[in-house]
């Protein structure tokens, strides 16, 4: 079986957001993953994000690229145009889409071969371009499809789950993100639903080109003893970086009071607000190059740097560089955009 | 020897000393006298120092084509003197710079020596003066030598400096300096010269990509991604140009341009934008096609449209990035793996550029798959005599099969059954889309490369598989072989048995040919292909002729075999005339290779 339907019936009871919409009308079809994929848990993330945030899902593209990672869309927001393009290209796809409509909420899919092998000059120049949207990685270190083949994210000192081991570094995404100039960066773990739900909403509401690193556990290749992508290994060494993040959307008060001192606010550009709580001393996720200090700090430790590890709110989107009209391309009309017949007489009087 | 508006004068320059613009001049001038002129440029893949021609046919009967045998040579390129005297005919004139005075030993030519590095070096004191005005020197020396209108260049000096006066008053000086040489020191005109004339009234002269640019901006293109490659560069460019000038309102755009980092991202952004809903694009060449390759199966399968500018150069790999041809006929019309086919455009000139490359836009979102518009160099980057572009403001742009949110709504009650993304409900083999962000919920689907059945779910079924891809051929067999535009057929002879297919830019050097051969006594029936796939007309064409030769620039005779394969025409009436060289093709290569094959006898007698 190649596609397995829903059921749309739910219980009526089910808890409804301002939208009148359940967490059912977020989902998508049956995922075809493996029991216990990372995938699906962030899969289910992604639907409690949105549905919290309560977004219309059909404002909303999603679109990936090729491999486990990448099918994974189907799995969610239903309701959502999805596009599943070809492998490592996702990138640029996403740019095309929302260079033609600017007004809907792009989320990107990918995974670490998809992003770190054939498509990490795609990634490079997506980042590079400010582009309004969500890219999310879900990283688990290897090939599930073609069976288990190391990725470019697997750490050097893990294994295969047949004992090989690995000849080469592992590319850091989040740094490489940092360094191109990402204006939103962080990384998280497919098993940390307190964690990656707030980033997810806060890298939805981010403008500009929002990276999400998550670790995500391949359980059929590579879950074993020896794997640095294990859940084991993930949650003994998940260091959550100075803050535990909290999104407030602009609509929302802020009514918890915070012990002074222990919270800052960062206002993004919707009015929505990162609430950082924290958690140890001295990290600023405002400064890059602390960001990248700390993710090495922390890999030299054996240990992953996870939560908020980036943000500048400030940042300029592609299409205030590009100084795109306000409305949708794809929404002006032909009469507009046509200059008609008597400016192509002007134009071929130049030609004469 | 050629007379009055009958000549071809060549110029040999240093790439990057400036001589464009300068042979700019020349041949404008020459345009506005009304006299049909056809510059090419013979380039080299270079920024500075390489030897480039500039090559300008006039021909007072509108013979646009290249032709062979240069009648004045302006040598100003040391590098290239070897090479360019002997391209010049017996009786003909060469012009060079005699500050550094060489025998040619040649005496059925006449040297023209002109000191005009001297010259230059007396006059200007700034180097950069002096090596740029050289350029302008033997341009005012050709005035008085062809005895063209000083009014009229004045006029192009002003026009092409607009706003630059001081600039103007120097180029026109340089042009006096030049001038009045060769009044002083040789007899003015030479017997060929040029003459006013009415024959290019009405014109334009303007290059094809310059015309394909404009042509996205009239049809209400919005998206570009690109990346650079000649000779597809300047397509970019003027879309660019137009647009900032046409297209902005208060400091906003209304169009959007990534230059991508290769041409994967090119095409993936434009097909990021066709699903969405804006008229997308990109250009490239022969490289470009191979790397894009993958996408475009993609957006065959997926059914987006996106439409593609092919600036053609010879091929294979790397191949001549400077020459012109028509090497990728074939792996655009099956570019991608898989069973794919593309539609394809053939443009014959930057007229048809405009008017092509806007349909290709009606049709890509009709169709809702790829539209390649195949140029080439010469068509792209040459200037070329032609009608002006036109556009009927009463055209409306078609859209294709897109659902609004209340169509969609209505569409069982309208259409019998419920909306597939991919369900073929008019028979047609086009389906109905559905833009993102339509309906709150209903209309969504999920895009993909991979099978899927008519309502977009994935499926490893394989006669579902089968029944998707056999509808999407039909769109095509059927569907898109009755839209696309239909070829220019002209018959000499009704009873004629015998025909000519040709495309693209070897236009004028087909017609010029088939004139030439017509006063051999062959009269040749002929067809311009002006699309793939192809229509009920080039497959009748075929149907009643004998023998026709099908005249292609590349080597392995591309659109034959597709005409073999795609309109069922046997091989053995069909004759190859094929021209890989990179340099567009003449009268009489065409008269040749026919000739040729028709008086087999006295080929092998001459040999």
């Amino acid at each position: 079986m190649s596609y397995i339907a829903k059921p749309i019936a739910h219980h009526p009871a089910l808890k409804k957001n301002e939208l009148g919409l359940t967490h059912r009308d977020y989902e998508g079809s049956m995922s075809t993953l493996c029991a216990g994929c990372g995938h699906d848990s962030i899969t289910a993330a992604i639907i409690e994000a949105c549905f919290e945030m309560d977004l219309p899902a059909h404002r909303i593209a999603k679109i990936s690229g090729i491999g486990c990672s990448s099918k994974a869309p189907t799995y969610f927001l239903g309701r959502s145009h999805g596009f599943n393009s070809v492998h490592g290209r996702m990138p640029s796809v996403t740019t095309g889409a929302a260079m033609a409509n600017r007004d809907l909420v792009y989320i990107g899919v990918s995974g670490d071969g998809d992003t770190a092998s054939i498509g990490l000059g795609q990634f490079c120049h997506a980042v590079r371009r400010k582009l309004n949207m969500t890219y999310i990685v879900m990283n688990n270190g290897c090939y599930g499809l073609t069976k288990g083949q190391f990725s470019a994210t697997n750490d050097k000192n893990s294994p295969s789950k047949k004992g090989e081991s690995n000849p080469f570094d592992a590319i850091d995404l989040c740094q490489l993100a940092i360094q191109l100039g990402a204006g939103f960066v962080g990384r998280s773990f497919s098993g940390d639903k307190h964690q990656l739900i707030p980033l997810i909403k806060a890298a939805i509401a981010y403008k500009g080109f929002a990276f999400l690193d998550v670790i995500s556990p391949c359980v059929t290749f590579n879950n074993h003893d020896k794997s640095t992508k294990s859940y084991t290994y993930v949650r003994e060494h998940n260091e959550a970086v100075g803050n535990d993040l909290d999104f407030v959307e602009h609509q929302q008060e802020i009514t918890v009071d915070y012990e002074a001192g222990t919270s800052t606010a960062i206002k993004m550009h919707d009015g929505s607000q990162l609430v950082l709580h924290k958690i140890a001393d001295g990290y600023d996720a405002t400064d890059p190059d602390e960001a990248i200090h700390t993710i090495r700090k922390r890999a030299k430790a054996g240990e992953i740097a996870t939560g908020l590890l980036y943000v500048n709110a400030e940042q300029q989107d592609l299409h205030d560089v590009l100084a795109s009209d306000e409305r949708a391309l794809n929404t002006i009309a032909a009469s507009e955009l046509c200059p008609g017949s008597k400016a192509l007489e002007a134009i071929n009087a130049r030609f004469r | 020897m050629s007379g009055i508006n009958d000549f071809v004068i060549k110029f040999a320059t240093v790439n990057g000393s400036g001589s464009a613009s300068a042979n700019g001049i020349f041949a404008k001038t020459l345009f506005r006298m009304g006299i049909p002129v056809s510059p090419k440029n013979i380039f080299p893949s270079n920024i500075q120092g390489l030897a480039t021609w500039y090559e300008v046919r006039v021909s007072g009967k509108g013979y646009l084509a290249r032709r062979d045998g240069i009648d004045l040579f302006v040598a100003m390129n040391p590098q290239s003197y070897a090479e360019d005297l002997k391209a010049v005919v017996p009786g003909g004139w060469l012009m060079y710079d005699s500050s550094l005075p060489r025998k040619w030993g040649r005496d059925d030519i006449t040297i023209i020596p002109i000191p005009i590095a001297e010259m230059c070096a007396k006059k200007w004191s700034d180097p950069r003066q002096r090596q740029l005005f050289k350029n302008m020197v033997y341009v005012g020396a050709l005035t008085a030598l062809l005895d063209m209108d000083m009014g009229v260049i004045q006029g192009v000096v002003a026009d092409q400096l607009k706003g630059k006066e001081k600039l103007v008053a120097a180029n026109m000086t340089a042009l006096e300096l030049g001038r009045e040489y060769a009044m002083a020191n040789f007899e003015c005109p030479l017997p060929i010269r040029v003459e006013k004339s009415e024959m290019a009234k009405g014109k334009i002269l303007v290059t094809g990509n310059e015309a394909a640019g404009l042509s996205a901006v009239y049809a209400g293109a919005t998206v570009l991604g690109w990346y650079p490659i000649t000779p597809s560069t300047s397509v970019a460019e003027a879309f660019e140009k137009h647009a900032r000038r046409l297209r902005t309102k208060g400091g906003k755009n209304m169009f959007s341009i990534v230059q991508a980092e290769d041409e994967l991202a090119a095409i993936g952004i434009a097909i990021g934008g066709g699903w969405n809903g804006a008229r997308a694009f990109t250009a490239t060449s022969g490289p470009g096609i191979s790397l894009m390759s993958e996408f475009l199966g993609l957006a065959y399968f997926a059914e987006v449209p996106v439409v593609l500018f092919n600036i053609q150069r010879g091929g294979p790999s790397t191949g001549m990035p400077t020459r012109t041809g028509q090497p990728d006929i074939l792996s655009c019309d099956y570019a991608s793996h898989g069973d794919t086919k593309h539609v394809l455009l053939f443009p014959s000139d930057p007229t048809e550029c405009f008017a092509l490359g806007a349909e290709a836009f009606d049709l890509a979102e009709r169709l809702q798959t790829p539209v390649i518009v195949m140029s080439d160099l010469d068509i792209g980057m040459n200037d070329w005599i032609c009608d002006p572009l036109a556009w009927d403001d009463a055209k409306v742009h078609d859209r294709g099969k897109v659902l609004t949110a209340e169509e969609l709504v209505a569409f069982k009650d309208k259409k019998g059954a419920p909306w597939g993304r991919y369900l073929d409900i008019d028979g047609d083999g086009i389906p109905y889309r559905t833009l993102p962000g339509t309906h709150p919920t209903m209309g969504s689907f999920f895009t993909r490369g991979t099978s899927h059945d008519e309502y977009a779910r994935y499926t490893e079924d394989g006669s579902i598989h089968a029944r998707v891809i056999t509808r999407i051929r039909r769109k095509f067999d059927v569907t898109a072989a009755k839209l696309v535009p239909k070829p220019e057929v002209t018959i000499r002879d009704p009873k004629g048995k015998i025909g000519l297919i040709y495309f693209g830019a070897t236009r004028p050097g087909v017609l010029e040919g088939l004139d030439e051969l017509a006063a051999d006594g062959f009269k040749l029936n002929s067809l311009r292909l002006r699309a793939f796939p192809f229509t009920q007309e080039v497959k009748d064409f075929c149907a009643e002729h004998d023998k026709i030769f099908v005249v292609e620039q590349n080597r392995d005779g591309q659109m034959r075999s597709l005409l073999m394969v795609e309109a069922g025409v046997p091989g053995d009436k069909l004759v190859s005339a094929l021209d890989y060289s990179g340099t567009p093709t003449t009268a009489k290569f065409v008269r040749e290779a026919i000739l040729s094959d028709l008086r087999p006898a006295k080929r092998q007698a001459a040999e």
